[in-house]
């Protein structure tokens, strides 16, 4: 290995890179424009769900229910209506998506001490909505309810006794549950796969094409020292990429960076190197840009998206998907990133994940520099 | 000339699948010797050279440059040499300084002297107010000198040149054997393919290829005289193609072909020859002006080499 061709290498590939000013535009803005995209269009938040209110008995008990439903984040009271016929309209136009209709028997239900029911009708055509609805709902009335019990046991028994049993939820690490603190830093995972194996996935296959690679192979040149300086130069655009990804997802997604700086630096940079080395690997292989272009997409983006855990929780997957992920360098990343941006977690927690990801850098770079010394024939 | 050999080729074969591009051919090169390549497209030419650069493995048989087996140390024998291949192959967008940093870089000249060489190379290749030129913006031609440049950065002993004139304006071809016979001054040994004949006799010694075989090996003088006894007629007539129609008929005469503005043949005998032609062309009505010996041209040789070495196979 000599540094001195891999810096020769490293240095006409940046120049490469600096003349060709539409792809360093590209390189330089995609990174912004799709986590900007993404983070805006993904979101796993279900509040301010809409909901009419049919309210038959009018009242001091049931306008107090209602009024719980008004006083909820996850719900915004759109009005009171008088008949079933204009809640499964709304439902229908998709003005809303939930419906509580309290029966004309709620307040002496109540008073002589029966089950008194409320109705709560969903739109189950936007499946998690509604459940996650119907979860907040459901709570609502139970608090209501068990508050009920109390009060009425204290009158009969003259004695002062509270609900029995109270959840004091405290969430960590996202206390506001924002699913943009899960999503972002899982989208720089995915962002950074995608542009780092698309960079690198045309260097080689250009030299094949220009015939470039033959002159090369003519020297004394080895494949290491080819992939390792195209790496490193292509490292450095995708260090921009990576940074621009992260300071935007802090700035604009206002995601929490809690943990270590430092090792939030390795981790990226051990990430960024394997997935340089596999768009590398490709080029290497298909020696046609086209092909290489399209094949890096979509290995790079749709294990990213699918299999690593981003948004879809590996363990519903069946069995053999979950095998499968194992794969997935970027399954390792976004466990990495989500634990140091929101938990602050050390090397003795993600070590694993990140010692994997070094190992798929290392096997990727092997099987790059392998392809390349079986060109010549 | 120093009698040492640089280059020795025994018995080397590469087979493309069932294809056999390069059969069985054995030769060898001395220091300093400007070693030429002629065939036609796909005689083997390009592929031997690649064998040679540790470009391609051979199938068979043993190829050392510079003392040592292409095929067990292809990265040492990289180091020695020059190769300019058939399609230009420089980069592009880079300029032509930043070319020859790059091939400076990747063949470790070292730093004390990298300037010394480049200076050198741009000078010698008259590329020195090019310097900055982007490369794509180049002529053919001054292409073909940046290629050298770059080849001969590291002063390799031995330089392989694959049809390096190919698309070159005659000027630029001229000046570009210049070049050649420059460096082979310097005691470096010049591998060259070419399938112009005119360039080939440009060549110290000469190997005619044909079909993966080399059907001649020697000086392009001493490949002509080959001919000897045999002599060629120039044959100046009006009458071109009825000429060349009557005078091949004659199964004493071969190799008959239009040559300018006149008839090219080979004959045995000048007097006899001339005789035959002249009483051939008066019987048919065809008028001549003039009969005259000419030297043959490589052009000759090849073609009746080619068309021996196959009639042989047959």
């Amino acid at each position: 290995m000599s540094f001195r061709r891999v810096r020769a290498i490293a240095r006409k590939e940046f120049l490469h890179i600096l003349r060709d000013r539409r792809s360093l535009m590209m390189a330089l803005a995609l990174p912004a424009l799709l986590l900007i995209l993404f983070g805006y269009a993904l979101t796993l938040d279900v509040d301010r769900i809409p909901v009419l209110v049919v309210d038959h008995d009018g009242s001091l008990e049931s306008r107090d229910l209602v009024s719980r439903f008004e006083g909820s984040r996850y719900f915004d009271l759109l009005g009171t209506v008088d008949s079933l016929e204009i809640v499964e309209e709304s439902i229908d136009r998709g003005n809303c998506l939930a419906a509580l209709v309290i029966d004309r028997d709620f307040a002496s239900d109540l008073g002589r001490g029966r089950t008194a029911s409320v109705q709560l009708i969903l739109d189950g055509s936007d499946s998690n909505t509604a459940s996650i609805a119907l979860g907040y709902a459901e709570a609502i009335i139970a608090r209501y309810s068990a508050e009920q019990m109390a009060s009425r046991s204290n009158r009969i028994a003259g004695g002062v006794s509270a609900i029995p049993v109270e959840a004091r939820a405290r969430v960590w690490y996202n206390s506001e549950l924002r699913s943009k603190n899960y999503i972002v830093p899982g989208l720089v995972a995915v962002i950074l796969m995608i542009i780092a194996a698309l960079l690198t996935s045309l260097t080689i296959a250009r030299e094949w094409e220009m015939g470039t690679m033959e002159q090369l192979l003519s020297t004394p040149v080895r494949p290491a020292e080819l992939v390792l300086g195209k790496m490193s130069a292509y490292f450095l655009l995708g260090a921009v990429d990576t940074i621009t990804a992260i300071l935007l997802g802090v700035v604009i997604f206002e995601v929490p960076l809690r943990g270590n700086l430092i090792l939030l630096a390795v981790s990226c940079a051990v990430f960024l190197i394997g997935a340089l080395c596999w768009g590398i690997f490709l080029s290497a292989s298909v020696r046609s840009q086209l092909l290489a272009y399209q094949v890096g997409l979509l290995s790079s983006f749709l294990p990213a998206f699918l299999l690593s855990g981003f948004i879809f929780a590996i363990k519903n997957m069946p069995l053999p998907v979950q095998v499968a992920t194992y794969l997935v360098p970027a399954r390792y990343f976004i466990t990495v990133l989500r634990g140091i941006f929101l938990k602050d977690v050390g090397l003795l927690i993600i070590g694993g994940e990140l010692f994997l990801l070094f190992a798929f850098a290392a096997a990727v770079f092997a099987f790059a520099t392998r392809k390349l010394k079986g060109k010549i024939a | 000339m120093n009698r040492e050999p640089v280059v020795q080729v025994e018995g080397l074969v590469k087979q493309f699948g069932e294809f056999v591009a390069v059969d069985h051919i054995s030769f060898h090169v001395e220091k300093g010797e400007i070693f030429g390549f002629l065939g036609s497209n796909g005689a083997g030419k390009s592929t031997t050279i690649r064998v040679l650069c540790g470009l391609l493995a051979p199938t068979e048989g043993r190829a050392l440059v510079g003392g040592l087996d292409v095929a067990l140390y292809p990265e040492r024998v990289r180091q020695g040499i020059g190769y300019m291949s058939q399609k230009f192959s420089l980069y592009n967008e880079l300029s032509v300084q930043e070319n020859i940093d790059f091939f400076a870089g990747i063949y470790s000249v070292p730093r004390s002297n990298r300037e010394r060489r480049k200076q050198d190379v741009l000078e010698r290749m008259g590329l020195i107010s090019k310097r900055d030129v982007p490369t794509h913006l180049l002529a053919g031609g001054w292409k073909q000198r940046l290629a050298l440049a770059c080849a001969i950065l590291h002063e390799p002993g031995i330089i392989f040149l694959d049809e390096p004139t190919s698309g070159v304006d005659p000027l630029a071809r001229r000046d570009f054997w210049d070049l050649i016979y420059e460096l082979s001054g310097e005691g470096r040994t010049v591998f060259v393919t070419t399938h112009y004949m005119d360039e080939a006799e440009y060549c110290h010694r000469l190997a005619l290829m044909d079909e993966g075989r080399i059907v001649s090996l020697d000086s392009p003088e001493r490949l002509k005289a080959g001919f000897a006894p045999d002599r060629f007629l120039q044959v100046d007539t009006p009458r071109l193609l009825s000429a060349l129609d009557c005078l091949e008929a004659h199964p004493g005469f071969s190799e008959v072909s239009i040559f300018g503005s006149g008839l090219r043949l080979r004959v045995g005998d000048l007097v006899e020859g001339e005789r035959v032609v002249r009483e051939l062309l008066s019987n048919q009505g065809i008028e001549v002006h003039q009969i005259r010996e000419v030297q043959p041209t490589m052009e000759d040789v090849f073609i009746s080499q080619v068309e021996q070495s196959s009639g042989v196979r047959r």
